[in-house]
């Protein structure tokens, strides 16, 4: 199945929450609304002829310009196929948050964890959806967001350790 | 040392009375076997590294001896750069080691936080330990870092042992 053939069963498949689909360079990028992502990755995953069974990556981007303000993107790789799908999806800053796909790839728990740790953006049903880089106690937001100071707020130059160091 | 030849050994010529201070033969005890504590958290770990391997071989200087724990290590290369969780677990063991004790910030990210000049990342170790010798270079050589020992071993024959030292800590560091 080429890629083109790939995207076209997709859109066959899920005409209601499918956008668009972008093949670049060989590498095909499938953007779907997000009430529909956990059944596209669902296909993905179980279709035999999709036969996803390995998630690469989840990251995110900020479009601060755009209405819907971030995009959530997911990689999958076929392993026993030997190719690879980007899904990506739009969500609101109003309302930033998105079904987790850990239910269908274990390794897509800590990942997400990233992503809600530097962008903000919380997954429903995801097992443990706490900060994984920064601490628990972090009180800046979230870094990677466009309008959060390339400098911080201050937590970086705060070492209130000092103060209660026996000495 | 002060040297001071007042008769010669009978069989090998060599001086056979030393005097000196007490203060100078503990220093030069003290720098001959700085032991550092194994601190690499980014590239300049690797130069750090080579720098104790055989082709550069920093034992030359008695500082050879790289100690896993604190409590067994008189010099810490803070070698890398310094996120600002891992602050406390670094002031954490300085704390830990046992007096004299000593600080090299070997690169431009421990001595200023490099082009990272992000959230997360601290703006020089010294903001949160005292540093006694600043190793630039990004990632400094091995001979760099070596400078930065032998430097410190000078600094180390000026300190007062005996008496009571100045205060080195800064006062907001307190």
């Amino acid at each position: 199945m080429s890629l083109q053939q790939l995207a076209s069963r997709l859109q066959e498949n899920f005409s209601t929450g499918f956008v668009k689909a972008v093949e670049w360079r060989g590498d095909l990028a499938v953007t779907v609304t997000r009430d529909r992502l956990h059944e596209v990755a669902q296909f993905l995953h179980d279709d035999p002829a999709m036969d996803f069974d390995y998630i690469v990556h989840v990251s995110s981007v900020d479009w601060p310009d755009d209405e819907e303000r971030f995009e959530v993107v997911y990689e999958f790789y076929s392993i026993r196929k030997g190719r690879s799908i980007r899904l990506k999806t739009r969500v609101p800053e109003s309302d930033c948050i998105v079904d987790s796909l850990t239910d269908l790839w274990k390794g897509a728990d800590f990942m997400e964890r990233e992503v809600y740790d530097m962008m903000g953006i919380r997954f429903r049903h995801h097992p443990d959806l706490r900060r994984i880089l920064l601490p628990d106690d972090y009180p800046e937001g979230y870094p990677l967001r466009k309008d959060f100071p390339l400098r911080g707020k201050g937590w970086r130059d705060t070492f209130e350790f000092l103060n209660e160091t026996a000495r | 040392m002060g040297l001071i030849q007042i008769g010669r050994h009978e069989k090998d010529g060599e001086p056979d009375v030393i005097t000196t201070t007490v203060e100078k033969a503990v220093n030069w005890a003290r720098k001959g076997s700085l032991w550092p504590m194994t601190f690499g958290l980014a590239c300049c770990a690797i130069e750090m590294i080579a720098a104790v391997s055989s082709r550069y071989d920093m034992d030359r200087y008695g500082a050879g001896v790289f100690r896993a724990t604190p409590r067994q290590s008189d010099l810490m290369i803070v070698a890398g750069t310094v996120c600002r969780r891992m602050a406390p677990v670094i002031r954490k063991l300085y704390d830990q080691m046992p007096e004299p004790k000593y600080v090299i910030a070997m690169g431009s990210c421990a001595t200023s936080g490099n082009i990272y000049d992000s959230y997360s990342v601290v703006q020089g170790v010294d903001r949160f330990v005292p540093v006694d010798i600043y190793v630039p270079g990004c990632p400094p050589t091995p001979e760099a870092l070596f400078d930065g020992i032998l430097k410190l071993q000078e600094r180390i024959m000026l300190k007062r042992v005996f008496l009571k030292q100045p205060e080195q800590v800064k006062p907001a560091l307190k």
